[in-house]
């Protein structure tokens, strides 16, 4: 534990004159669950999308394991093992669950379209080691009902943990989670509670998270960053930060004078 | 009813999901190889250009309707493996070498113009292709030392290892044989990874690409596969009508394909078969109705375009599924009958498009 996972160093991004996000900086440790909090409009997302690098900075670095990766296109921070899910759920919705799942792998693959043409025995054995691999993360998850299902034709609480799925499948070591309860009920939250806990003690994977229930950051996390307006307001474990006064007044609103 | 007891994996990569499926397709392959004794020679050249029409619309399926590229500009493709296909056989060149080149230089061709596909989408790039099909089109017009220009081009007779090829039962194996071997090229592509990120990018770009998905790789590799098929049709067609023009080539042609693959099922490799196979049953079909309709309708030009039209219209409205769409409705009925629910392949609408990011 010499050097963190993910540093972002002096991040900012403007969006005409907006600065989405002003010079943040922040290391995630491996094997930690780290969450960005803060009211709408405070950067997170836009944090996500710089980390996966469907943005560019204005301004500063990402850097995965001592690499410089916000400058590379997006699939190659994918393949360096960066996995994500969206805020809106983000699915193949005409595919079949087990096919989303197996995208997840895609990153994995040797083989190239001509293999694939003529389906030679290279690409068969591939995919049947996909799909012993994908069924791993079907077992973890509890998605053995939904395998042949269609996306389109699931509820969404289903989706939300078929989306985690495809990101498991890829076998990130970072993974970044973009609000995992949001339109979920107590339950499924309760149980997506569960697995974040277990992809960190079992799996080994490091977490990043956006999250805005407060109970599931403080259950699951083991540092909060708190943003607002694009600029950090404080770091520190869960009880520090829903304790600090800047992050009660940024949610609460001021006292008035 | 039929219940499917998955035991291996390899059930769920097999060409075939049952014997059920299997017993089927061995029927129609019997049927196919059996028609030159039970069809006439106009029913049989009939088929023939089903099958040249079911390898293009394969193309144009693996480019709109899994890849979500619609493209408005496959007949200047066609044109490619034409032309390609007459000025090689007329510079002497066999069959076996001049096919793969037609399929080479029609791919080269689509991966020019799918270049464009990596900056524009939807309409935008549809707008694209049809400016390249015009283009296309245009060169064909203008290279006259190669193509004869707007005075047409002869191929020459079509015989590989001394067998003559233009004998009609000859050339239906010859066509048939070749688009069994696209069909099933097709499958391969669509059960690999190659297929999967295909998919994945019609479903959700920005997924897609989180997901270590190369867009502008498998963008263009859908071009280049779309158009090679594209241009392996066109040198058939070329061998099949014997006498190529530019004109033949068209803006229509184009419309036409996009027509049958909408009509048979966008999203489905059976859709690629059904669309050009009831495009050719609903000619003839109003070629003969013709008669019967009173003179002053019946012999209206236009009739054809306009009745093809009032089928799309009512397919995008009815049936956005096209033929296959259907097709599984039926089966569905027949194999849990008297179970079937009117509502059984309603989807929900997605959830807040609105806020996806672009």
């Amino acid at each position: 534990m010499t050097t963190p996972m993910l540093e972002a160093v002096n991040l900012s991004v403007q969006f005409g004159g907006l600065k989405a996000v002003d010079n943040v900086s922040f290391d995630v440790w491996p094997n930690e669950v780290f969450s960005l909090i803060g009211p709408n409009g405070a950067g997170k997302t836009t944090i996500f999308n710089l980390i996966s690098a469907l943005y560019r900075p204005s301004a500063g670095e990402v850097r995965f394991e001592g690499e410089v990766i916000s400058r590379m296109p997006p699939y190659v921070v994918a393949r360096h093992g960066i996995a994500r899910t969206f805020q809106n759920i983000e699915l193949f919705e005409h595919a079949t669950v087990l096919q989303n799942l197996l995208v997840g792998r895609h990153c994995h693959r040797h083989t190239g379209w001509f293999q694939d043409l003529l389906f030679t025995g290279s690409v068969r054995r591939a995919e049947l080691e996909f799909r012993r691999q994908v069924e791993e993360v079907i077992d973890f998850l509890d998605l053995q009902h939904y395998r042949d299902s269609m996306v389109v034709g699931l509820p969404y609480g289903v989706r939300k943990v078929v989306e985690l799925g495809r990101a498991l499948s890829m076998r990130p070591r970072l993974l970044l989670l973009d609000e995992p309860s949001s339109g979920l009920n107590t339950e499924e939250t309760e149980d997506m509670g569960f697995w974040i806990e277990d992809i960190k003690h079992d799996l080994g994977i490091t977490v990043i998270m956006v999250e805005h229930d407060m109970s599931l950051v403080s259950r699951v996390s083991d540092r909060v960053l708190a943003l607002n307006q694009g600029e950090v307001l404080t770091l520190g474990t869960p009880q520090e930060v829903q304790a600090h006064p800047g992050v009660i007044e940024a949610y609460l609103g001021g006292v008035e004078e | 009813m039929h219940f499917l007891f998955k035991t291996r994996y390899e059930q769920d990569i097999s060409l075939f999901r049952h014997n059920g499926q299997r017993f089927w397709y061995a029927l129609l392959a019997l049927a196919l190889v059996a028609a030159p004794w039970l069809l006439s020679e106009y029913t049989l050249s009939q088929l023939s250009f089903i099958g040249i029409y079911s390898i293009v619309c394969l193309g144009l399926m693996l480019l709109a309707g899994y890849t979500g590229q619609v493209s408005l500009g496959h007949a200047g493709f066609l044109a490619m493996g034409a032309y390609t296909e007459a000025y090689l056989q007329a510079n002497g060149w066999p069959f076996a070498l001049s096919l793969p080149m037609s399929a080479l230089v029609a791919g080269l061709t689509g991966v020019m113009i799918g270049l464009p596909a990596l900056r524009v989408k939807g309409m935008y790039l549809s707008i694209a292709t049809l400016a390249f099909g015009f283009i296309l089109e245009e060169v064909v017009v203008r290279a006259e030392h190669i193509t004869g220009g707007n005075s047409g081009m002869q191929i020459g007779k079509l015989i590989i290892g001394g067998i003559d090829f233009d004998d009609h039962v000859n050339f239906y194996y010859l066509v048939i044989g070749i688009a069994v071997t696209c069909v099933i090229g097709m499958l391969n592509l669509l059960r690999s990874p190659t297929g999967r990120a295909f998919v994945a990018i019609r479903d959700s770009e920005v997924s897609a690409q989180s997901m270590g998905i190369n867009l502008a790789y498998y963008k263009t590799t859908a071009f280049a596969i779309s158009a090679a098929l594209a241009g392996i049709s066109g040198a058939l067609y070329a061998h099949k009508i014997t006498f190529i023009t530019p004109d033949q080539f068209g803006f229509l042609q184009s419309i036409e394909l996009l027509m049958m693959v909408v009509i048979g099922g966008l999203g489905s490799i059976q859709g690629a078969i059904f669309g050009p196979s009831f495009w050719f049953f609903a000619q003839q079909l109003i070629v003969v109705g013709k008669d019967w309709l009173p003179s002053a309708l019946g012999q209206q030009t236009g009739l054809q375009p306009t009745i093809f039209g009032i089928i799309l219209i009512a397919i995008v409205l009815f049936e956005p599924m096209g033929l296959y769409g259907r097709w599984l409705k039926i089966r569905t009925f027949l194999q849990i009958f008297p179970f079937y629910r009117k509502g059984m392949f309603k989807r929900q609408k997605s959830y807040m498009k609105s806020e996806r990011m672009k």
